[in-house]
This record gives C-alpha cells, structure tokens and sequence, in this order.
C-alpha cells in the first residue's frame, strides 16, 4: 500500500520468495492516507484488512511510506497497527528526504514503533534484501500486544464492548471500524448493517465528528513519535574549525609523526639545558648549606652524618626536581591543549606491536625525567596486560639520574668533535644511549608479550578532546602532583639509603678507620694540607665496609671491566644512581665537592692505571662497559617500591630487577670483551 | 552488516547493536547508544585507530573495537 505517483488503482498480486523457506504472495493494494476510503477503489482496503475470512487477509502488512513526508504517511501506519495486524514499515523515497536535507533515523523509528523498519528505494529497487529479511522475522514473531494508538474505548467503552461481544471481536478498533464502515464491508448482510444503525441510535455515536477526533488524536501521537526520529541533517557532528584544522596536520601520515618528533625534541632540549640553571643553584644552595653546618657545629661523628649523610642525601633528591618539573609541566601542557590525545593515536598502532599501548607513551617519555611518577602514570592504561608491559619496560628509558653519569663517562672517553655542524660527538653518543634505552624498552615488551597470560582485551576506546588552551590551574597540579609523588615516594627511600650508605662508608671493621690519618701519613709523609685530607678519606673509604664490599664483589665485575672502587660507586649507586659520581670522587681522593664541570675527577680518573694492566683505567672499553651497564641495571629502589605499589606484589618487582640485571651484566660484559 | 569499521570518512550512520558485551558497556556509558548518530571523522596512518564524531565530541577507538559496532547508514 502506497501513496506515491505509480498508484495502484486495483488489486494486483503475486508471487514472492521472501527466502529459501518462504514463499510469499504479495498484495499490491492502493494507495491512500487512511483507512476511511474517499473513493470507491479505497475501499478494498478495508474490505480485506477488516476480514480475517477474507481470502487475501494478510498475515504481514507492509506500509510503504514516502519518507519525505513522514508525518502524513504514519496515519494509516497507526490505523493498520490497531487493527492488529503483523505490520512492517517500508521508508520509501528516501533520496527526496535527502534532499530536502531531512534525516531520517530509522532505528530509533524501529524501536519506538515496535515494528521493523526498513529503507528501501522503490524506484531502483534498493533494500528489497533487508525487506524480505523483515517480513520474514514479522511472520516468525508477530507482535501481539501493542497498545492502541487510538483506543474507541476511551470514549464510548460500552458501545465497543457490545460490537465486540456480538461480532466475537478481540480488537477495539476493529470494533470501531465495524461501527464506522458497516455500509462498505462487502461481507455484511444488509440486517447486520441495519442492526448497526441501530446501535449508532442507541448510543448517540457521530460517526463524522468521531472520525475527525480520531484523525486529530493519531496525528498528536504521531507527531511524538516521529519528532526525535526525523531531523534535519545535523551540524553538530561536524567538528569546531581549529581542531579539524590541527587534526590535519597533527594526524597526517607524516606531518602528524613530524611534528611529535619535534616536540620530543623539545622536551629534551628544556629538560637537560634549561634545568641545568636551577639545578646548579641548588647544588650551589647545598653546598653552601653543608659548609655552614660544618662551620656552626661542632666537628664530629654526628656532623657528619648530617652534612654528609642527610643533607647531601636530601640534596640529591632535590637536584633533580627542576629535571622532573620541567618534563612533567610539558607533558601536562601536552595534555591539557589535546594534543597528547593525538599522539597515542599516531603510535598506538606500532605500541601495539610490541605489547603496548598508544597510551604507553606518556609513561614511556616521562620516564625520561624519573620512573617512578611515571610508572603511576601508567595507571591510565585500562587493559591490564598491556599496563604491566609497560610498568616493566619504562625503567630502561634512562631518567634524569642517570645523566650525571653518562656526562662524565662521555668525556672522559669520547672526544668533543663536531659533526655535522652543531651535532658534537658526545651529544650523539648520549643521544645513542637514550635511543638504547628506548629501544631496549621495545624490544623487552616484546619479548615478555609472549609470557605473560591476559584474560582480558582493553579498549582503546578514548574521547579526542578539542584543542583548548591549557587550564594552568590543571597543569600547576599536574606538575605538583609528579613533583610530590617523586620526593615524598622516591625520596623517601634515597634518602634512607643515603644515610645507611654513608655509615657503610664511614665505619669499617676494626681500627683501620680510627687509625686512618696515622696509617697515611705514615706512607706518605710528604703530603699536606687538602691534598692530606683526601688521601685520608680515601683510605678511609677503602677500609670501610662499603671498601670491603666492592673488594668482596670484585671478582664478579671484573669480566666488565670495573674493580673495586668502581664496585664500592655501584652499591652507592643503588640508592640512588646519581651518587655514583660523587662516590667516585671520594675513591679518588678528590673530596665530595661536587664539580661542575667535573674537571678535576675527569682528570682524576683519566690519570688512573689499571695496575694490571699498566694502561689508563678508564679505556673506551670500560666506560662503555659502564654506560651500557647503567642503561639497563635496575638500580634504583625508588623504582622497585614503586612496582611493588603498582602491581600489588612482590612478584613483578622481582622479575623486572632479574631481568634487567641479566640483560646489564650480560650487555656490560660484552661490550668490555668486545671493545678491550 | 556494516560496522563502524566500515564508514569511509564523513560518512554518517546510525547505531544500531553491539556484538560484544563488555566493550559496548564501555560504549554505552560514552553515549554510543543504539539510535544514535555517527560520522567517520578521521583514520589514523597505518589504519587504525579511526575516530567518529558522536553526540558532539569525537570519539577514537581501534579498528578491531569499531567493527563490533553494527550501523546502520543514515538517509
């Protein structure tokens, strides 16, 4: 039934396979808006539809409607559903809504309706397929009990009953349209129709006024139902300018790679040049600190371990902040304007690979600075497999505590040319290291993917904001918050260890310590002065437990290369790796003043001879031995307390520390037998 | 039947049913319900993830997630 040019005047039918089990015969009646007929050809509609004995009684009504004209279309869409007949609704000429750029959701149709709804294009015959599909899921689960667009009831409840009762009727409206049409039903005996006008008498029914209320009524309810169903084509799925524009370009195949490689280069630059101004004043404020304890208390045991325990631990922790305060504040701006949305969308395809996640890159990049506020952040990584990976791997990308010792390791060994212009040859050497690092962290992703089980997939599913300027309220608690998580979690822990450290430094078995200053000035009676002062601490450092440790672990380290004072700067470095540097400068009797520029330990140690081997100490081989070593050991107890919080055990603390000082002892002692 | 996996970019469709639970939960608190309208706002390189724009903000989500989505096309 249509109302749309090609109309049908008469009853045509057919045969139809509706699918490979179905055969159908279709129906074509014609076309008009309602149930009343306004000429005579209308009426075989009700005719049939009103008489289940009828022989083309339908056991599917399919209700074409001109989707253009939606509202029109649904009166008789309503009138044929309170007959209670198994109906589909076919959106016919769909192409003409579209142009008069109207959008029509047919799935929301379908729901509030209760019945299919299909799309089809009559003209070209399109959606015929999902047509017969409808009809077909119609005819296996008929909709029984729907409620009455138009009840009769409401208003004349015992004139329905009686019609219903006399007729054997289940149907209301049925019943209605016996009272309404009684003189068209060709099935009526000429004493049914009178019996009918009869009871119209009987109840004072005006079938006129009664039609239009009920045109009226269906037309109200229609206009609720089609209302959040017919649109005009909407603007709000299109994106704000500024962003569609950015995201062009920051999610193009190249420029969107570009440009994130420039902004990590950035935040590099900021991170290791910038920072280096407020980390100098803060090594100048320590310095000065200590000089004025030492001058304001007495000297001692307990001056002592204040100044060169607790304060010089407190200012190792603190030297770093401007490092990690810097990253963090650019990764929160990143945040904040959008961008960094964008970014795990560009990676998160080759994250993948390795067992990560896009979003694996913000742990990734901040454990550039420090591990540990990076490990928390891994927190947003929803898929639990893919956030372990992560937690596991960020520790190799080398964070800023490991920079004190690649510079100095750097310079003693590999020459200051340029290349390239404005490219040194230390730079790129440390570029090298970082890039190890970050490798690495790939590569063991990868590796350890294949091990561990995941019952579950995560989702990736994530909202792309749009580019905003940053709310620096935000950005100021990110920062904080990272700055906090690093001093009050990892700071903790180094200072602690600073402290135990500096007594295993300090105090050795028997009375070599106490007799340290005879000891020396007895074999070497000619020094003096400062030069005096370091060689007793030297000697001293040597007797300690810490000398006895590394003399104790020696054997193990020799095939890298390294003896026992470097053995004593690797247990210091446990604490906390940037105390290597200063733990070297103690051994090598040059006193714990820190040096900028770290002449003098530089020259200090290049002048040093392997009493093996009667050659300088610190070849090529050794120190790269120990930056490569420093890449991938797991030295830092901040780091493991950390893992353990993260992942609620001891467990994956572990593994990672094994792992990682595998992959450093065995790398270590392949590049010294490598490079010797 | 088509999924969200399928659109090409600008394409508008309709939600229509969800193949896996526990994703379209997810989807469902993010007010990707069945009825609603949703365009393919862009791809990434390499394919995936693409991102569709859904009640007035874009949504990104990895291609194997989109194409539990079925849709229906819009008009």
């Amino acid at each position: 039934m249509g109302n749309f040019p090609s109309v049908t005047v008469e009853k045509k039918s057919g045969p139809l396979t509706l699918d490979d089990k179905t055969e159908a015969i279709v129906i074509d009646l014609p076309g008009l808006y309602s149930l009343y007929p306004k000429a005579l050809d209308e009426r075989v509609v009700i005719d049939i539809l009103a008489n289940p004995q009828h022989r083309d009684y339908p056991d599917v009504v399919v209700v074409v409607a001109d989707a253009s004209n939606l509202k029109r279309n649904m009166l008789l869409f309503t009138q044929v559903a309170d007959l209670g007949l198994p109906v589909v609704l076919a959106l016919n000429m769909l192409d003409v809504a579209r142009d008069k750029n109207l959008q029509i959701n047919a799935v929301k149709l379908a729901m509030k309706l209760g019945v299919a709804v299909v799309r089809i294009n009559a003209r070209v015959g399109e959606g015929l397929t999902n047509l017969k599909s409808a009809i077909v899921q119609t005819l296996e689960n008929p909709v029984t009990h729907r409620n009455y667009y138009f009840n009769p009831a409401d208003q004349f409840p015992e004139l329905i009953e009686e019609v219903k009762k006399n007729n054997q009727l289940s149907n209301n409206y049925l019943a209605l349209q016996y009272v309404q049409q009684h003189d068209i039903f060709s099935f009526f005996s000429t004493e049914k129709r009178v019996a009918f006008d009869k009871l119209i008498e009987k109840y004072g029914f005006m079938e006129s006024g009664f039609q239009a209320a009920e045109t009226m009524h269906r037309y109200a309810v229609i206009d609720g139902l089609v209302k959040d169903s017919v649109k005009t084509i909407a603007d709000f799925l299109v994106k704000p300018p500024w962003t569609k524009r950015l995201d062009a370009v920051l999610l193009h195949p190249f420029w969107g790679y570009a440009v994130f490689l420039f902004v990590l280069f950035i935040i590099f630059q900021a991170v290791f040049t910038l920072a280096t101004y407020p980390m100098d004043m803060i090594d100048a404020g320590v310095s000065s600190l200590n000089d004025w304890l030492n001058q304001q208390l007495p000297a001692g045991a307990l001056t002592n371990l204040l100044t060169d325990g607790l304060v010089a631990g407190i200012g190792g922790v603190v030297i770093f902040i401007p490092q990690i305060a810097f990253l963090f504040l650019l990764v929160a701006l990143l945040e904040e304007t959008g961008y960094m949305a964008r970014v795990m969308v560009i990676m998160d395809k080759l994250m993948r690979k390795f067992g990560l996640n896009g979003k694996s890159v913000v742990p990734l990049i901040s454990g550039v600075a420090c591990a540990v506020p990076a490990i928390m952040s891994a927190r947003g990584i929803g898929n639990r497999k893919e956030r372990l990976l992560t937690i596991l791997v960020t520790p190799l990308m080398s964070c800023s505590a490991r920079l004190p010792i690649f510079t100095i390791l750097i310079a003693l060994v590999v020459p200051a040319t340029s290349v390239f212009g404005f490219f040194t040859l230390q730079g790129l050497t440390l570029m090298g290291l970082y890039l190890l690092g970050l490798i690495s962290a790939l590569l063991s992703a990868w590796a350890i993917k294949g091990i561990v089980k995941s019952s579950e997939t995560g989702y990736f599913v994530m909202e792309m904001p749009t580019y905003k300027v940053p709310r620096w309220y935000h950005v100021g608690l990110a920062v904080w918050d990272s700055v906090k998580s690093f001093v009050t979690e990892a700071g903790k822990i180094i200072v602690a260890i600073s402290i135990i450290l500096w007594v295993l430094a300090t105090y050795g078995p028997g009375d070599s310590i106490a007799r340290a200053e005879e000891t020396v000035q007895k074999s070497n009676p000619a020094l003096q002065g400062t030069d005096f002062e370091n060689a007793v601490a030297a000697y001293k450092l040597e007797n300690s437990y810490a000398g006895h440790f590394g003399k104790f672990i020696e054997p193990a380290i020799a095939p890298l290369g390294y003896d026992w004072k470097i053995g004593i700067a690797l247990l210091a470095s446990f604490a906390a790796r940037e105390v290597f540097v200063g733990t070297m400068s103690t051994i090598y009797s040059i006193g714990s003043v820190a040096d900028e520029d770290n002449h003098t330990i530089k020259a200090r140690m290049r002048s040093e001879i392997n009493p093996k081997t009667g050659q300088p100490m610190y070849t090529p081989a050794l120190a790269f031995s120990l930056l490569i070593f420093y890449v991938f050991a797991m030295m830092c107890m901040s780091t493991i307390a950390t893992v353990y919080r993260e992942t609620h055990g001891w467990k994956w603390p572990i593994i990672q520390l094994v792992y990682m000082t595998v992959l450093a002892y065995g790398l270590a002692f392949l590049t010294y037998q490598v490079l010797k | 039947m088509r999924t969200i996996a399928d659109l090409k970019i600008g394409e508008l469709a309709i939600i229509k049913a969800f193949q896996k639970v526990d994703l379209s939960l997810k989807l469902l608190e993010m007010g990707c319900l069945p009825g609603v309208e949703v365009m393919l706002d862009f791809v990434a390189p390499f394919g995936d993830p693409l991102g569709i724009q859904v009640n007035g903000y874009c949504l990104a989500m990895r291609r194997e997630e989109a194409a539990t989505v079925f849709v229906e096309d819009s008009i």
